[in-house]
């Protein structure tokens, strides 16, 4: 039998404020990871090429952040939820074939499409909860549909970005590069969505404990469709802003956004997971990735045909880092 | 407020079927205004069915559930909620990915607009300090870094916040089996204050001290029936275990283990803990089962954890001379395959034992399984179901089967029984003597006194140091309490 206690002594078991204390910084210390990456990156370029820290530089190199911040929010949001979206390259690539297009063409035609395949992100929410599918097959598969869909709208590499959308990106605001206040704002408004309304919580508890969450009343049903849903607003902004970028569309454009998503989110200290994720980790990561990419290992003089391997083996050291931070923790 | 005796809520000829199996069979139940209703029976005698119809989380087959009055035709978790009947579960249903205040917000939908975050921060605050005096959670802490311990006081202050909705039952289910002795009585106390408030408890609990303590009448549940329902004060222990069908009384097991005190065997633990700064060390021999007391989470689970790696790697202060198994205490996380079948997850600790050539043979899978199924009495009708169709007794009892089976000679169990019945656990300390006898080791940490009437020897932790060796003739619970809150000798 529990004896009966009439004294209070106090607590004094491991795991009380000083070792918690200790948690947090641990805690602290991997949120700042994903900075520390980025500014050692800056670093190297830096003293590589001190030309390259200029506001022309910095425009120039972070040409493609802002689709790669868009696209790795994107997927974010489906880790959230404990999901894994393989399709968000070929859908930016495919947002990137209407942006061309339709949305220029006709506009209504173009904005009703994009619409629609928000739509679609939705459906395959609300399928992968109610048949209990894996996403990874479903994304696959979906994967596929869309490169057939942009290859149909769009069979060899043309059309034309809407103007509005290239005097967009080519907005080119005093002193601090547009890229840099893009990738600040888009870090922000998800921030303040996803971490700290009310029912940000509840995206990031489906992704925890879904079963818990139930039991409280909410649906499930309807997180999963608000966090594809996201995700396909986010792929759509992304190729949107792609094609701003490039002013003509490529039904392949987009292909290899998947994995840099995916890396992104998890070098800005998301987890696979556990609804664990960081919008602004997220898009340092994704701004790390975008630096890595191509103009380090230009600097670094790699010729191209080595680049994608470097980029690999960037993207190994700084998760291993990662993996040793975390492990530290324990 | 509902007049004091009028029924909150009733349930009439509830029945509920799980496929073949017949989990409620019929089942009237009611609790009353300003009463704590103590609900015992042994796991899988539908408590948790029952339960979880109260909460809305299952619709009965047939019955009729009626709240205040009213009958309820599309009985809900929203609609519960509504009505003020909120339950803790059994398994901790806290999003470990949350703060505290976060998961407060998840129980309440009101919380939100601007200044959510606070509101939700204070609420649960507040509550914390009431219900534990000096519980040093706060608000801001991400739940998968608190202990087992202060995530069960979290869920259960959380249970007892109100925005919106009233507040009229809350169901417990087990809501001590993590706490230790003085959190557990702060928690009693605040459902008796609650409870003379005019509000409403059901105390769901294997403690039958708790259960005789402090409720006003109890229910007991027999294979998916009620089968008495009296006053609190017309039940004393043996009436309660004998209306259970639960087995014999616990003297039984202290005479035995006093009569069959082993010859001293062989060395099989000697281990110092890492904080131990004085000569104080573990030692166990072959055939002694050795009892790890103190107040949860003092370090009896890292010790434990150390010898577990000390089998493998060696490790200073710390010798282990035989193959080692451990029994986990968080079954949920760091016991079971969930995807697995009961068989798969008995056989992963023998694989060595089950291969054939390369491959695991079913057949000795299936052959281990049925043996253990059978001497430890796993109750279903097909060991190649999945873990999860078992009852939460019974997976223990497959976790234990899963270490039994195996080669080890030393066998770690970390509270392996919290939250188990009184049946099963008798049974399994049966087992565990026998094969003690038969020359294995066990290292027992329970926070349940109780279980410590099976040890040979028992240590007592305080902030990770071992503060008191007692040997069976000199333990007694006083003794327990005086090392655990004392200065460290």
């Amino acid at each position: 039998m529990r004896p009966e206690m009439t004294a209070a002594p106090v607590e004094t078991g491991p795991k009380s404020s000083s070792e918690r204390s200790a948690l947090a910084r641990a805690r602290l210390l991997r949120g700042l990871l994903p900075a520390l990456s980025l500014v050692l990156v800056l670093l190297a370029i830096a003293w590589l090429n001190p030309r390259a820290i200029s506001y022309f530089g910095f425009s120039l190199m972070l040409n493609l952040a802002i689709p790669i911040a868009l696209a790795t929010i994107a997927q974010m949001f489906v880790i959230a939820g404990n999901e894994l979206d393989l399709s968000i390259g070929t859908f930016v690539g495919f947002v990137g074939c209407v942006t061309a297009t339709w949305l220029k063409d006709a506009p209504l035609v173009g904005v009703a499409i994009l619409l629609g395949s928000i739509g679609v992100y939705a459906l395959l929410g609300a399928l992968i909860h109610l048949r209990n599918l894996p996403s990874i097959v479903v994304t696959l598969g979906m994967s596929f549909v869309w490169q057939g869909l942009a290859i149909l709208i769009l069979p060899k590499p043309g059309g034309k970005a809407p103007d509005w959308l290239l005097s967009l990106m080519a907005f080119k605001p005093p002193f601090v590069p547009f890229p840099i206040i893009a990738a600040l704002l888009i870090a922000a408004v998800v921030h303040f969505g996803l971490m700290r309304t009310s029912y940000g919580v509840i995206l990031r508890g489906s992704g925890g404990n879904a079963a818990a969450l139930s039991r409280a009343g909410w649906s499930l049903l309807k997180t999963k469709v608000v966090l594809f849903a996201l995700t396909g607003l986010f792929g759509v902004l992304s190729g949107m802003a792609l094609i701003g970028i490039t002013t003509s569309g490529d039904a392949n454009i987009g292909n290899g956004y998947t994995l840099l998503s995916i890396a992104g989110v998890i070098l800005g200290g998301g987890e696979f997971v556990g609804g664990r994720v960081s919008p602004i980790g997220a898009v340092i990561g994704a701004l790390t990735l975008a630096l890595s990419a191509s103009p380090l290992l230009t600097f670094m003089h790699i010729p191209p045909d080595w680049q994608v391997a470097a980029n690999g083996a960037i993207l190994i050291i700084v998760l291993a880092a990662r993996v040793l931070i975390s492990r530290r923790e324990r | 407020m509902p007049e004091a005796g009028a029924d909150i809520i009733r349930l009439d000829g509830a029945e509920k079927h799980f496929g073949a199996v017949r989990a409620l069979a019929g089942v009237d139940f009611h609790v009353r205004a300003g009463e704590c209703v103590g609900l015992v029976g042994h796991n899988g005698a539908g408590k948790s069915t029952l339960m979880h119809m109260l909460s809305g989380t299952l619709v009965p087959d047939s019955g009729r559930i009626t709240v205040r009055g009213g009958i309820e035709g599309n009985y809900s978790v929203p609609r519960a909620q509504q009505l003020g009947i909120r339950c803790v579960f059994q398994e901790l249903s806290l999003c470990p990915n949350l703060s505290i205040a976060e998961n407060a917000r998840i129980n309440h939908p009101a919380l939100r607009g601007l200044g959510w975050r606070r509101k939700a921060a204070d609420l649960i605050a507040a509550k914390l300090d009431e219900i534990f005096p000096g519980h040093s959670i706060s608000a801001s802490d991400v739940a998968s870094d608190l202990s087992i311990g202060r995530r069960q006081m979290v869920e259960v202050a959380r249970a007892f916040t109100v925005t919106q909705d009233p507040l009229e039952l809350v169901i417990l289910d087990e809501p001590t089996s993590s706490l230790d002795a003085h959190t557990a009585g702060q928690l009693l106390a605040f459902v008796r204050r609650f409870v003379a408030g005019g509000k409403s408890c059901i105390l769901i609990s294997h403690v039958l001290g708790e259960v005789l303590g402090n409720a006003d009448r109890i229910v007991v549940m027999r294979d998916g029936k009620v089968v008495a329902s009296d006053a609190a004060k017309a039940f004393d222990r043996d009436r309660l275990v004998t209306t259970m069908g639960g087995a014999e009384a616990r003297e039984k097991i202290a005479a035995e283990i006093a009569t069959q005190k082993p010859e001293t065997g062989p060395l099989r633990v000697r281990a110092r803990p890492a904080r131990q700064e004085d000569g104080n060390e573990l030692v166990a021999h072959a055939g002694e089962i050795i009892g790890l007391a103190g107040l949860a989470g003092h370090g009896q689970t890292d010790l434990l954890l150390a010898i577990f790696a000390a089998a493998a790697r060696s490790k200073t202060g710390i010798e282990v001379t035989a193959p080692v198994a451990l029994v986990a205490g968080d079954r949920q996380s760091d016991g079971i395959f969930p995807q697995w079948s009961i068989a798969q997850n008995i056989g992963i600790r023998s694989l060595a034992r089950l291969r054939n050539g390369l491959l695991i043979s079913p057949q000795r899978e299936a052959e281990l399984a049925t043996f253990w199924q059978k001497k430890i009495g796993i109750r279903t009708p097909d060991m190649n179901n999945n873990i999860y169709s078992l009852s939460g007794g019974s997976q223990q009892k497959a976790l234990f089967a899963r270490a039994l089976g195996s080669d080890a000679k030393i066998v770690l169990m970390d509270d392996p029984m919290r939250g188990v019945d009184i049946g099963t656990k008798l049974e399994v300390y049966d087992l565990v003597r026998e094969e003690a006898g038969r020359g294995r080791t066990f290292l027992w940490y329970t926070t349940e006194t109780e279980e410590l009437d099976n040890c040979h020897q028992v240590y007592v932790f305080k902030n990770g140091r071992i503060v008191a060796n007692l040997g069976r003739d000199e333990l007694t619970e006083e003794k327990i309490i005086q090392s655990s809150f004392g200065d460290a000798a």
